[in-house]
């Protein structure tokens, strides 16, 4: 054998690429706590006080530079350093931290407001050039679309698409180039090249000319990293190069894309094999372990992107969602979790508790105690864990696979999803009594749905408006969807990360709605209370509710069945239209921190939410309607179901009190494992905890200079507190903190 | 068979070990100066079958680990004592822990309820028959026949004690409480609950005169030192 895979169990990846086969006969679990970790050394300690100077310079200019000179490109950038001696981990997007890339591809009008709102300006030559001979996405994307998408893109019933930015959630396997070099993955894509696709028809085409991109793609790779000094055309020889040379694919992606969502999969098994190699050959110590961990991680919380003000309404807190999933189990009683797993959350504490990289526990029922309770103690303490449920993903994706962006799952290397941010439920039941007019705009947007003129709303009546809306709704979006990524993969195709999947890949088509608490309770509103609507001239803008009503998020079947009903019958109807490139149709229930802006831009709604505020987010209860405690709350977001209807992912967020969790921090350690095991266990699958009082957060918005590590979870993210706008952290405060008396 | 609660806390952390569902009962026949729940006073008509109501329990199961449970709680839950004892013998058949949060001012049958019962938190009003009758308005006699009928059994017991500024927030009156609860058996721990006025919009919503107006929320920090002395010095 090679010495790169000297006294690795060998199998079938050793011909073919299959990382996962790799990780499962090499890996070794660990069950022990988390003692044996080692604080950051001098090295990491001088780089991310460098670090910090330059995060607080860039806190506050809003972005600390931007490259105006070049365009984005896997090798368009020299090598960048922080503080070169002390370096274990190389690469930087551009040649200086922070900088960051224009990447006109998704559209150039983005750019150019992007720009302006730092006071910078294009190169006059590039632009020049740009413009003449370079159509962008964006372009393509608005020469096809139609009337109707147009208009439901204006209103607001859909925000947020990728039509004119980076669509993101693509993960590259980074890991296929520490294990086997850029060179034999060039080899194999060169196969698939010459021995396949002979049968020449538009889908043969479209895939020999991406093959062709995605090999010189990674030769782009293996020049960038010349740059730093690295030969990658081979695999690693140790640990520290398999994090290097897995980084430097990452690093290709975000120099090439800018994606909403740049997740970084599943590493933790993965580096632990080298890590562990190194240990019994005696090449390395622990505190050089978490050294090279801690700089690898120093390298992903510098990941930026260039946004527009807009942009960041929606997405606050320049996310990029480096989300690293970590533990799971390899099958129902083996667990994956590896020193590394706490190694990588480790850095929380070494570093400081930051919302990057994305840290996310797989969990199960059978995971090892010892690794439940550190992640549980890491929660209570830093806010910045979210626990996705591995007994519900595992059947379906099996042991290899990882989360984009919040909580979409995809085996890596094989699954890729087309991004399609969300639909607003809630101003879709308006229209539904509006006769699809906007409730706002007063303009209308759907054709052929007949307007409620009755005094009590009758539930039968407006949940077949309703339904007839979202058949409506479906189409349209669906029709943007197609649009959008087959543009997407025209202008602005991702090579790089494309380049570290298989040349077959499955692909998902993912959809996404808000506002489903809203609509939940506003049918039950309509169903079990009397719900009266006032109107102006013919449009219905607002609700006098008399009596009491069935609210979701306390476990009460009558209501939070109206929600699955919804859900089920929007899947539904997305499911009967066409999908560009045979794509499987998701759905998400996930809103991120755009819940706020989608509120701002809804109307008054039936279940006595006025207009303009906030939905809650994701699949969240509506603020402080969770009146029967947390469990209760958990169990009506746990009904909605998973595999056959929201694929893509159900976002929960949860924040309970540290006196009402336990006495002791023992206490709450093993309250929270226990809530934990018992969420997930009603095949729930997704939970944010925050372990906060709302007081923290109200003295953390009047001094804000008290609190500058501040983290909280917000909807499928964390975020630094004060990076939120004051609308955003009037919202979280608002929301239910769960308490005992 | 029927019973009547007021409300259902579905993650219960402060009443027995573990994630609990706290049942809180209506009815009670004391006043306690301090009640948090007025709400729970009167006996309103029935709500609840027992089996809707094992049935939402069950709901909550999963969140129980090793150590959570059911707690009954009130109200006085020993008031609707026919139901409890249905309601708790379908909780162990489906092998729940049970806790009875009570001050033992019930009507009877306490051998029997006490059958299915895991953990007793016992109420301390006051130690003496004056201080209980001026703090509750009722007379000690019941809860002193609940402890002795608890004494046969060998459920352990939690105690809880409200402790007020200015009225029990001293060393004095832990020796007594001390002394008082040598005669209750197998009492595993002491919990001192500091006095918090949380409950006045309570007492404002259902029109009635909030009897502490003049009482600060007790010291936690206090509160805590105190706890840890009574449990010194019972051992």
């Amino acid at each position: 054998m090679n010495n790169y895979w000297r006294n690795f169990n060998t199998g079938n990846w050793c011909q073919n690429i299959n990382v996962e086969e790799f990780i499962r006969l090499n890996y070794k679990k660990y069950l022990g706590d988390e003692s044996f970790l080692s604080s950051t050394t001098d090295k990491t300690n001088k780089v991310w006080d460098k670090c910090q100077t330059l995060l607080q310079e860039e806190l506050k200019k809003g972005v600390l530079d931007i490259e105006v000179n070049k365009m984005s490109g896997i090798n368009a950038f020299e090598a960048g350093y922080i503080d070169k001696d002390n370096e274990v981990i190389v690469g930087l997007q551009t040649d200086e931290p922070l900088k960051r890339i224009v990447n006109p591809y998704g559209g150039i009008r983005m750019v150019y407001s992007e720009l302006e709102a730092y006071g910078y300006e294009m190169n006059p030559i590039i632009d020049k050039y740009l413009k003449e001979f370079r159509k962008t996405h964006n372009d393509g994307v608005f020469d096809a679309y139609t009337p109707e998408i147009r208009k439901a893109r204006s209103v607001g019933l859909l925000t947020g698409l990728p039509d004119a930015y980076g669509r993101g959630r693509i993960i590259g396997d980074y890991r296929r180039i520490a294990l086997y070099g850029i060179d034999f993955l060039i080899e194999q894509k060169e196969n698939d090249f010459n021995n396949n696709y002979k049968n020449i028809n538009e889908e043969t085409i479209r895939v020999r000319e991406e093959i062709s991109m995605q090999i010189k793609a990674l030769k782009e790779i293996k020049e960038m990293a010349l740059k730093y000094g690295y030969d990658i055309s081979k695999p690693a020889e140790n640990g520290i190069e398999a994090v290097q040379w897995t980084y430097f694919g990452y690093l290709a992606g975000v120099k090439e894309n800018n994606g909403a969502a740049m997740s970084m999969g599943r590493i933790d098994g993965f580096f632990d094999i080298y890590f562990e190699r190194d240990l019994e050959e005696g090449r390395i110590t622990e505190e050089e372990i978490q050294e090279a961990i801690d700089q690898f991680v120093i390298k992903l919380r510098l990941v930026r992107h260039l946004r527009t003000p807009e942009y960041d309404e929606l997405f606050t807190g320049d996310p990029t969602w480096v989300t690293c999933v970590i533990g799971g189990m390899l099958n129902d009683n083996e667990t994956l979790v590896t020193k590394t797993s706490y190694r990588l959350i480790h850095t929380l504490r070494n570093l400081d508790p930051a919302p990057e990289p994305n840290m996310t526990i797989l969990w199960s029922e059978n995971l090892p105690e010892t690794f439940k309770k550190y992640s549980a103690k890491m929660s209570i303490e830093t806010d910045s864990i979210q626990y996705e449920n591995d007994d519900l993903m595992r059947p379906i994706y099996g042991n290899d696979y990882a989360i984009a962006c919040c909580v979409s799952a995809m085996r890596l290397g094989k699954d890729m999803q087309f991004f399609g941010a969300r639909c607003n439920l809630a101003k879709s039941l308006l229209y539904a009594i509006n006769g699809g007019v906007d409730e706002v705009k007063k303009s209308k947007v759907l054709e052929n749905i007949e307007t409620i003129d009755d005094e009590i709303l009758e539930y039968d009546k407006v949940l077949n408006n309703y339904f007839k809306v979202l058949e409506n709704v479906a189409k349209i979006y669906s029709d943007a969807m197609n649009i959008i990524h087959f543009m997407h993969d025209k202008y602005a195709y991702e090579a790089a990360l494309m380049a570290l999947h298989d040349s077959v890949v499955h692909r998902y088509m993912a959809y996404g709605v808000a506002g489903l608490s809203v609509v939940a309770d506003s049918l039950s509103a309509i169903k079990y209370a009397k719900v009266k609507p006032i109107r102006e001239d013919g449009i219905t803008t607002d609700f006098v509710i008399e009596g009491d009503f069935p609210k979701y998020g306390n476990d009460d079947d009558r209501v939070d069945e109206i929600a699955k009903l919804i859900l089920n019958k929007f899947h539904d109807e997305l499911e009967k239209n066409w999908t560009y490139r045979n794509a499987e149709v998701t759905m998400s229930v996930l809103t991120i921190t755009s819940n706020v802006v989608y509120g701002s831009k809804t109307g008054a709604t039936p279940d006595g939410r006025k207009a303009g505020v906030a939905f809650a987010p994701g699949a969240n209860p509506m603020h402080e309607r969770d009146m029967n405690g947390a469990v209760a709350s958990l169990n009506s977001v746990a009904k909605l179901e998973y595999e056959n209807c929201c694929k893509d992912g159900i976002s929960n967020t949860f924040t309970i009190i540290p006196d009402a969790l336990g006495k002791d921090k023992d206490e709450q350690i093993k309250n929270l494992v226990t809530l934990l095991n018992g969420y997930f266990k009603q095949k729930a699958h997704h939970l944010n905890v925050n372990v906060l009082n709302r007081e923290t957060l109200v003295d953390a918005m009047e001094h804000p200079e008290k609190y500058p590590l501040l983290t909280i979870r917000v909807s499928g993210y964390a975020v630094r507190f004060n990076r939120l706008t004051k609308k955003q952290q009037l919202e979280v405060i608002s929301r239910t903190f769960h308490e005992s008396l | 068979m029927f019973g009547s609660i007021s409300k259902i806390e579905s993650m219960g952390l402060k009443d027995g070990p573990g994630i609990r569902t706290v049942i809180f009962l209506n009815g009670c026949k004391l006043r306690c100066k301090y009640c948090h729940n007025p709400e729970t006073w009167l006996k309103q008509e029935n709500n609840i079958s027992v089996n809707e109501l094992v049935e939402k329990i069950l709901r909550y199961k999963n969140y129980y680990g090793e150590d959570g449970g059911v707690t009954l709680s009130g109200g006085e839950p020993l008031l609707q004592i026919d139901f409890i004892i249905e309601l708790c013998k379908k909780l162990k058949e489906n092998n729940i822990n049970i806790a009875l949060d009570t001050s033992g001012t019930g009507i009877g049958k306490y051998d029997e309820i006490l059958k299915y019962i895991d953990l007793v938190l016992f109420d301390i009003k006051d130690t003496t028959p004056e201080g209980f009758k001026d703090l509750t308005g009722t007379s000690i006699e019941e809860s002193q026949k609940f402890i002795t009928i608890l004494n046969e059994t060998k459920i352990p017991v939690w105690i809880r004690q409200v402790i007020i500024p200015g009225y029990n927030d001293n060393y004095e009156y832990m020796h007594k409480l001390n002394d008082y609860i040598k005669e209750i058996r197998n009492v595993e721990k002491i919990e001192l609950l500091p006095y918090h006025n949380m409950a006045i919009s309570k007492y404002n919503d259902l029109n009635i005169d909030y009897p502490l107006l003049d009482t600060s929320n007790m010291d936690k920090l206090k509160c805590n030192e105190l706890e840890s002395y009574i449990n010194s010095i019972r051992k």
